[in-house]
């Protein structure tokens, strides 16, 4: 069996210290908690685009940090998709050229093996495809992000409050669809949210996290 | 009124003007990208020196390069024992002094577009794979570009116009190193109101043809993947 991701961090935050011990196997790792509790904080830290100052982060084996041997792979060696709450879509590229972005020939087995417009069609956004980020919806967006995440051939998604931008109706919709997403890549997803019912739904398992400790199972 | 008076001090400051630009846009855009992503102790003193020659009356500047470039400044020994001739009272003195003075200009507005792009836009690009140079040119410096063309052309209008330290380092000299902004002086000076009124359209038009320019063209692109379109983009 594969490692997963094994992670703990400490991380001193100005108001309390952000600590945690978590792993993750083939499932939807919710984390919920208010705002302010050091889910973001927690994300980046993964991702590598926070440092913490203690602690050791694996993924399928490989370190991505370690406080003792003081490695800190910078995030784009990680394989560590993110999904941003804002989804920080490259405005001038289009969504084509945003789910491909991430994209590398050489390396194998990404995506699954599925190319930009197979899974721009899986994410029902090919008729988009030329379209540019200020000309589509939220939850298209929300998609485009997906995609062009995926297609960077991570060993680990991260998504910080993924829906909390929509509407209901989307809401709704793009949650069923996470989460078969997540069966059908079959790669740990950690997702943050502070929407109890959104958590119970979407979570294989789901981690309260208050002032950056992780509260409850 | 004479056509090489006209011509040739344009012609000049043209010249002058676009090496200059060009010079200070590869040096500026270098040294911003380098300043916004560190901290460093000094950083203030070195962003404080870079802006300098804005705020400095253009005579101190213009000493100032006669001391690093005259007979006996460092720079000017430095070209000498490389087997150049002095750059002083040449056109290549009047590049150095509209590059400097027109730096500051170029520096801080490229590095207030640099700041400006969403930092998360830039990590998003990390996470995927990118290396710093390819985050840098694909995706920071693209949607910084209205700003560095914005340094762009202020500081070829500024090279355009340096009068004080051209004239100290460069000179006077008709057909050699007499810029457009020196030649109205040295014709109004004279009492030759027609060759100066006709330099002084011909630079005003330019400059206004440069600005309309940047104007039209900032908001044509702009509109381009600006959420403008949303409401049209909806079905």
């Amino acid at each position: 069996m594969k490692g997963w991701l094994v992670a703990e961090i400490i991380k001193p935050l100005p108001v309390f210290r952000l600590e945690v011990k978590v792993g993750v196997a083939n499932e939807i790792l919710v984390v919920l908690g208010p705002s302010g509790a050091g889910k973001t904080t927690l994300l980046q830290c993964l991702a590598g685009l926070q440092r913490p100052r203690e602690g050791e982060i694996t993924l399928n084996g490989r370190v991505l940090f370690s406080s003792t041997t003081r490695i800190n792979l910078p995030p784009r060696h990680r394989r560590v998709g993110y999904v941003f709450q804002d989804y920080a879509l490259f405005p001038h590229l289009t969504v084509q050229q945003n789910a491909a972005y991430g994209m590398k020939r050489d390396r194998y087995g990404w995506a699954g093996g599925l190319g930009v417009s197979e899974v721009l069609d899986m994410l029902r956004i090919s008729h988009l495809a030329h379209r540019y980020p200020g000309q589509i919806s939220g939850g298209e967006r929300q998609r485009t992000a997906l995609a062009r995440a995926l297609l960077a051939g991570p060993e680990l998604l991260l998504l910080d409050e993924p829906l909390s931008a929509l509407d209901r109706e989307t809401r709704l919709l793009l949650r069923g669809e996470l989460k078969s997403l997540q069966r059908r890549w079959g790669i740990p997803f950690i997702l943050v949210t502070h929407d109890l019912e959104e958590a119970e739904f979407l979570g294989d398992r789901v981690i309260r996290l208050e002032r950056g400790k992780v509260v409850a199972a | 009124m004479s056509h090489g008076n006209i011509i040739d001090p344009i012609l000049l400051s043209l010249r002058v003007a676009s090496l200059a630009t060009l010079v200070v846009t590869l040096t500026g855009v270098v040294v911003a990208r380098l300043m916004a992503g560190r901290d460093f102790p000094g950083k203030n003193v070195v962003e404080s020196l870079l802006t300098l020659p804005l705020v400095l009356p253009p005579s101190v500047i213009g000493f100032g390069l006669l001391m690093l470039f005259g007979k006996q400044g460092p720079l000017g020994r430095l070209l000498e024992s490389l087997g150049a001739t002095t750059v002083i009272f040449t056109w290549w003195a009047a590049v150095i002094a509209s590059g400097v003075v027109a730096f500051p200009l170029l520096y801080q507005t490229v590095q207030a577009a640099f700041q400006s792009v969403d930092k998360n836009i830039e990590n998003a690009a990390r996470t995927l794979g990118a290396g710093e140079l390819r985050v840098f040119l694909t995706i920071t410096l693209p949607l910084a570009w209205p700003g560095v063309v914005a340094g762009v052309v202020m500081a070829f209008a500024r090279a355009m116009g340096e009068f004080g330290a051209t004239m100290m380092v460069a000179g006077n000299i008709p057909g050699m190193t007499q810029t457009a902004p020196l030649a109205i002086y040295a014709a109004a000076e004279m009492g030759d109101n027609r060759t100066a009124a006709v330099l002084v359209a011909i630079v005003t038009v330019i400059c206004f043809g440069v600005i309309y320019w940047l104007n039209f063209w900032s908001k044509h692109r702009l509109r381009r993947w600006a959420r403008i379109d949303e409401g049209l983009a909806r079905r």
